[in-house]
């Protein structure tokens, strides 16, 4: 879309949607195009990146102005909006706004539900947006249930968060079907499908969506976002993301432009005051470690973490004692245990079908393991595996039909 | 600032525990047992008991040595194999069987990775007395003589009764079960629901004049069933991993004490129920399988 020596400015789409499950990426600063190539990415390896060098300037794109018929937009307007914005879900997995927003008919949706559980220790990202701006995500919590033609909201918050519970509660406008509910503290209370259990008690089938039952869960940095898109016309140049972690001099939350480096972050945020030994993008729990700090600030960045020295618990793993222990945690009911034996044999189709597909990666069963086995570590292998053996039976039936 | 950042995967933070911690968890629960026991049967219980420790400590750093695997001496199991084999004899044993027991115990243990612990039990009653069940047999008798009075049942509850070091005093049992559980180190599913089948069918079915005339309690009580239920019974590696699963095996585990204890011939039956289950742990694992979140039920 660009190359170098181009002039950008703030809204600039530089990267086009590649496709339906897919959106725009824009430019999140005004200045010259210097680079572009493969450069460190926070999901690991190495990825296509463009390098703007800033003008100071701060002059956004002529696209980017304030829409004044936000309240008589069809649903599929504001989808449009959503998707040109480049807006993903930005609780982590960045997975296309647009998309979700998009059942098909056969699949009825009569729930929204605004996650604001924010299960992850550490992270406060979604905390601090719905003290600061709660009108905002609230207005765009509506715009999400309008496109979704939905009458019924509800708010899930962890109740270790009273004060977000009464700020969102006070933004909930007389009249509409929204309700802001207070949920147990329990990790990952934050995972979608646990989410809708527990506001609405309603299971999504196993290898099914929250669409199978009606439902569609957005966190509450993404209805930010879908506020800003609709009513101001801002695309998604810049999120909340969390800097924390014991060597971190002055942890905080800031809100940088995509693209952001992530070691000038730390700057921001006083520098480091001790060793550092693991940095994390994301939370604690389910977020991916980093080998440099040379990585910019993608769109599903919820927090750079930084543990310490004394933090990291490098002690290799004991063998598997049959504790259950791992069992009694999986908020997916499966067994771990069994699971990671499967794929350590590589007999990957029988730990699929006990479940290893089912999985979330929550790291609930490793947290708790007293062997510290690498459950998820395995989990993640497994499922890499067995989508291999997927593609390649696709392949083996693509080519018989084509005899 | 070092530039060597630790890649892993996910999670990055651990519960503050290990195999290490629990196993020494038990040893502090049976610390009032052993107690117990050097009260009630005199400093020679204690030799006993530290006998079967040195040597399954030993046992086990030499096979890790021979072996040439990494020397676990440290993390408290053979600690928890020599205390509880060292209960399962009677005082008056020589000193070398608890040893034999224990090298055998361990032995086992150690190449293998997992003796039910209820094993233990059995091979070193075994070599330690090839009279015990005789002995047993007199001992059962004398106390079911002066069942009448309810004194017999506290005193079986606080320990004053003859039988194997560690298994007299149930109070002192349940002291240490009551913490492993508070700490989340044992699960309360097995020894419960063993524990109950145990009361429920000696009572139906162990009255001397009928159905429902069972001594409960006296079942309860004597022998090594608390011991079994709470610290054997227990034992990680031979039992099923699913909730549904250690229902069932500790139900298991109480038809056959009760069967055993009721019709069979011996007057005792926890060890030879709890390893009958142990054996039978994969298969209760392969048929209960919990219901994953969200699996829909297949019909017909």
């Amino acid at each position: 879309m660009v190359s170098v020596g181009d002039e950008v400015k703030v809204g600039t789409v530089i990267g086009e949607a590649a496709g339906f499950v897919s959106v725009p990426v824009h430019a999140s600063i005004s200045g010259k195009v210097t680079a572009v190539g493969r450069f460190p990415h926070p999901l690991g390896g190495e990825h296509q990146a463009i390098v703007i060098e800033g003008d100071g300037e701060d002059s956004w794109h002529e696209s980017v102005v304030p829409r004044d018929n936000v309240d008589s937009l069809s649903p599929k307007e504001i989808k449009d909006i959503i998707r040109d914005a480049g807006i993903v879900g930005l609780g982590g997995a960045a997975f296309p706004t647009h998309v979700k927003l998009s059942p098909p008919d056969s699949k009825p949706i009569d729930t929204a539900i605004l996650n604001g559980a924010e299960c992850e220790p550490w992270l406060t990202a979604d905390h601090r947006l719905m003290l600061e701006r709660p009108a905002e995500v609230m207005r765009g919590f509506h715009l999400i249930m309008r496109a979704l033609g939905c009458e019924r909201g509800f708010v899930g918050i962890e109740s270790n968060k009273p004060d977000a519970v009464e700020a969102m509660k006070a933004a909930v406008p007389a009249g509409s079907g929204v309700r802001v509910v207070m949920v147990q503290v329990k990790y990952p209370q934050g995972a979608e499908k646990q989410l809708i259990d527990s506001l609405i008690r309603r299971k999504v089938p196993a290898g099914g969506l929250p669409m199978d039952v009606g439902v569609v869960v957005q966190n509450v940095g993404t209805a930010l976002a879908v506020y800003e898109a609709c009513y101001k016309g801002i695309p998604l140049v810049r999120r909340v993301v969390t800097v924390t972690g014991n060597p971190v001099e002055n942890p905080s939350n800031f809100s940088p432009r995509v693209g952001t480096m992530v070691g000038s972050l730390v700057e921001q945020a006083g520098g480091l005051s001790d060793e550092v030994s693991k940095v994390i993008s994301g939370g604690p729990m389910m977020g991916i470690a980093q080998f440099t700090l040379d990585v910019p600030v993608i769109k599903g960045m919820s927090g750079v973490l930084f543990l310490g020295p004394g933090e990291v618990d490098t002690r290799p793993p004991d063998p598997c004692i049959r504790c259950g222990h791992c069992v009694h945690a999986c908020p997916m009911k499966l067994l771990p245990t069994t699971i990671e034996k499967y794929v350590m044999v590589e007999a990957i189709d029988k730990a699929v079908k006990i479940g290893l597909n089912d999985c979330i990666e929550c790291g609930a069963c490793a947290y708790v393991c007293p062997s510290r086995r690498r459950l998820v570590h395995q989990f993640k292998y497994g499922k890499y595996l067995s989508a291999e053996l997927r593609n390649k039976a696709a392949e083996r039936s693509d080519k018989e039909k084509g005899n | 600032m070092s530039e060597h950042f630790i890649v892993s995967a996910s999670p990055h933070l651990r519960q503050n525990t290990s195999i290490q911690k629990v196993m020494f968890g038990v040893v502090i629960a049976l610390v009032p047992a052993v107690v117990g026991s050097v009260y009630f049967y005199g400093v020679r219980a204690l030799l006993l008991i530290l006998l079967s420790c040195l040597a399954a400590l030993v046992t086990e750093g030499v096979i890790q040595k021979a072996r040439g695997v990494p020397v676990t001496m440290g993390d408290g199991s053979a600690l928890v194999t020599g205390i509880l084999l060292s209960f399962n004899i009677p005082p008056g044993v020589p000193w070398w069987m608890p040893v034999v027991g224990s090298v055998f115990a361990k032995g086992v243990d150690v190449v293998t990775q997992a003796t039910p612990l209820a094993v233990m039990r059995k091979v070193t009653e075994i070599i330690a007395d090839p009279n015990s069940t005789t002995h047993q047999i007199v001992q059962a008798r004398e106390v079911l003589a002066d069942l009448g009075s309810s004194e017999s049942i506290a005193n079986l509850f606080m320990g004053q009764v003859g039988g194997c070091i560690g298994e007299t005093s149930a109070i002192l049992l349940l002291i240490g079960a009551a913490y492993l559980m508070f700490k989340h180190y044992i699960e309360w599913r097995i020894p419960s629901t063993y524990m109950a089948t145990v009361a429920i069918l000696t009572w139906v079915f162990g009255g001397p004049s009928g159905l429902f005339t069972g001594n409960a309690l006296f079942h309860i009580l004597a022998g090594g069933l608390i011991l079994g239920a709470f610290y054997m019974a227990t034992d990680m590696v031979t039992s099923p991993v699913s909730p549904k699963g250690m229902i069932i095996f500790g139900v298991g585990c109480g038809v056959l004490t009760s069967i055993i204890r009721l019709v069979g011939g011996y007057p005792e039956g926890v060890s030879y129920s709890i390893l009958l289950m142990n054996v039978a742990t994969p298969l209760i694992d392969r048929h209960t399988r919990p219901r994953k979140f969200g699996e829909v039920k297949k019909s017909g």
